[in-house]
């Protein structure tokens, strides 16, 4: 119930198709977006069991070319970059010297010469500065492509039979983490095995001049499969089951990657890059100030940003991001705390004057199906 | 958007259904389109007595959380105990199944500063 001003906020180019379909719109870092159609459970749900498409086209993406590209993000991110393969993706992070975290992103790698980097929305600026920033002794042309590029994710189990049908690629060849340049009924796009739900499928690097023919395509052909239009509400309750962090709440330029759980892609082993001392420090120390762990709630209630979690009344810890989960039909949590994070253990969490009972889990919430 | 006519409201997007000393509660067709899918209703015990403007509940939904207003002082004699299985009517049917309490005037001129079924669309527009 709170009325912004929408005038100044950037819009995608899919924006009155949205309101043509019902959306919702509300201002998500510093853009009008659908945060939902029909509603964030049936969205969910859709997703889950059937196939969905969202228009992400609020997404950054940076171009990275020349003959230092590849030297230059291995000096610039904390994952390896001797490992990917023409045609690859890379999930990655971004980080300052003191190992906290500019951005998470994705890597696509053309050839050791030429990548993009597709970042979060509300990052974008700040890190096109900070990657421009870090290049000078590089031989690279960065570029900011975010107003050229369109992006749609299509995620669920029905995705890869709604795509193929429209693609000229052959999807069954294109592995998770893999992207190919395809045409999508004659418009060229880059057709990538990613997502951010947890659910097979895929995400669509196109023109903003097209985007909305390829929306209305999709949703057209995926009409037999039950297709709907997904905001960025079931984007956010999909992602915190599969226990994906969002920049802004599990990483920041505070907690590291460390606290965070995302150790995986910090390969100190690859040389020097930015953080690394810091991280490599940390590590050493076994100096785990906090860490992220899953709370899934015993009883009713829904846990969200900021509450204080306890134990025996001492305060542990805080919600980094909640929700009611739609599949497990309670309420879950990704959350810090600096002790007590063993998997069983009970833990209560404030919400208003009650202390309700919750268990740390396994992480994901749900079993992950995406096609490895 | 649904607004009865022959219904009381609150600024706060409450309705009220008044039949002599008693009234049934809910909130509007406006609110649960605000608040989105609704997952859970906290609601007080039968015999609480409420102040007019005062929090008497909650309703959780999957992207927010929101109080819900007394709008006159009055005492709980009835609450919905359908909304703890099933908080989806509150969506589905918020003047209708989706009621959530029941109660009884401990005030005269309840209905005084409470809004018509016209006075509460003109303060929607606002907030649109």
């Amino acid at each position: 119930m709170v009325h912004n001003n929408t005038k100044d906020l950037k819009v995608t180019p899919l924006i009155d198709l949205h309101k043509e379909l019902g959306a919702k719109l509300v201002p998500f870092a510093g853009w009008n977006m659908p945060i939902q159609f029909s509603g964030v459970l049936s969205e969910h749900i859709c997703v889950r069991e059937k196939v969905g498409l969202f228009d992400v086209s609020h997404m950054g993406e940076i171009e990275i070319k020349g003959k230092d590209a590849k030297n230059f993000l291995q000096f610039l991110l904390s994952n390896n970059m001797e490992k990917m393969l023409d045609g690859s993706v890379l999930y990655s992070l971004m980080c300052y010297e003191s190992g906290g975290v500019v951005d998470d992103l994705l890597v696509y790698r053309f050839s050791e010469n030429h990548y993009f980097l597709c970042v979060n929305a509300s990052n974008s600026s700040k890190d096109y500065s900070w990657v421009e920033k870090q290049a000078s002794s590089f031989n690279v042309n960065i570029k900011n492509i975010s107003n050229e590029t369109s992006q749609l994710a299509l995620q669920g189990p029905f995705a890869k039979n709604v795509l193929q049908n429209l693609c000229d690629i052959s999807l069954n060849d294109l592995p998770y983490y893999n992207f190919r340049k395809g045409r999508i009924n004659n418009v060229e796009s880059i057709i990538s095995r990613t997502g951010y739900t947890g659910e097979d499928g895929f995400e669509l690097y196109l023109s903003p001049e097209k985007v909305s023919e390829v929306f209305r395509l999709i949703m057209e052909q995926g009409l037999p499969y039950g297709i709907q239009p997904i905001g960025l509400g079931a984007r956010d309750t999909l992602r915190i089951e599969m226990g994906y962090p969002l920049y802004g709440n599990e990483i920041d330029d505070n907690p590291t990657p460390l606290d965070a759980g995302l150790g995986w892609v910090v390969k100190f082993n690859k040389g020097e890059f930015l953080g690394r001392e810091s991280l490599l420090k940390q590590k050493e120390k076994k100096e785990q100030r906090q860490k992220l762990v899953g709370l899934k709630l015993l009883a009713r209630g829904v846990p969200r940003a900021h509450y204080h979690i306890s134990k025996n009344g001492e305060p542990v810890g805080e919600v980094a991001s909640g929700t009611f989960s739609p599949t497990l039909k309670t309420g879950i949590g990704l959350c810090y705390v600096t002790k007590e994070s063993e998997i069983g253990n009970h833990l209560d969490v404030k919400i208003r004057d009650q202390l309700v009972p919750a268990e740390v889990v396994k992480l994901p919430f749900v079993p992950s199906r995406v096609k490895k | 958007m649904e607004i009865p006519n022959d219904l009381h409201y609150t600024i706060e997007h409450e309705w009220v259904r008044m039949k002599n000393n008693r009234a049934t509660i809910g909130i509007t067709d406006f609110a649960q389109g605000q608040l989105g899918d609704v997952v859970f209703v906290e609601l007080p015990a039968e015999g609480t007595e409420l102040t007019k403007g005062s929090p008497f509940g909650v309703v959780e939904s999957v992207k927010t959380v929101s109080d819900i207003y007394a709008p006159v002082t009055a005492k709980v004699v009835k609450v919905n105990k359908d909304l703890e299985s099933q908080p989806e009517l509150v969506n589905s049917d918020p003047y209708g199944q989706g009621w959530m309490i029941e109660i009884e005037f401990l005030n005269s001129n309840p209905e005084q500063n409470l809004l018509s079924a016209a006075q509460y669309i003109e303060q929607c527009k606002d907030q649109e």
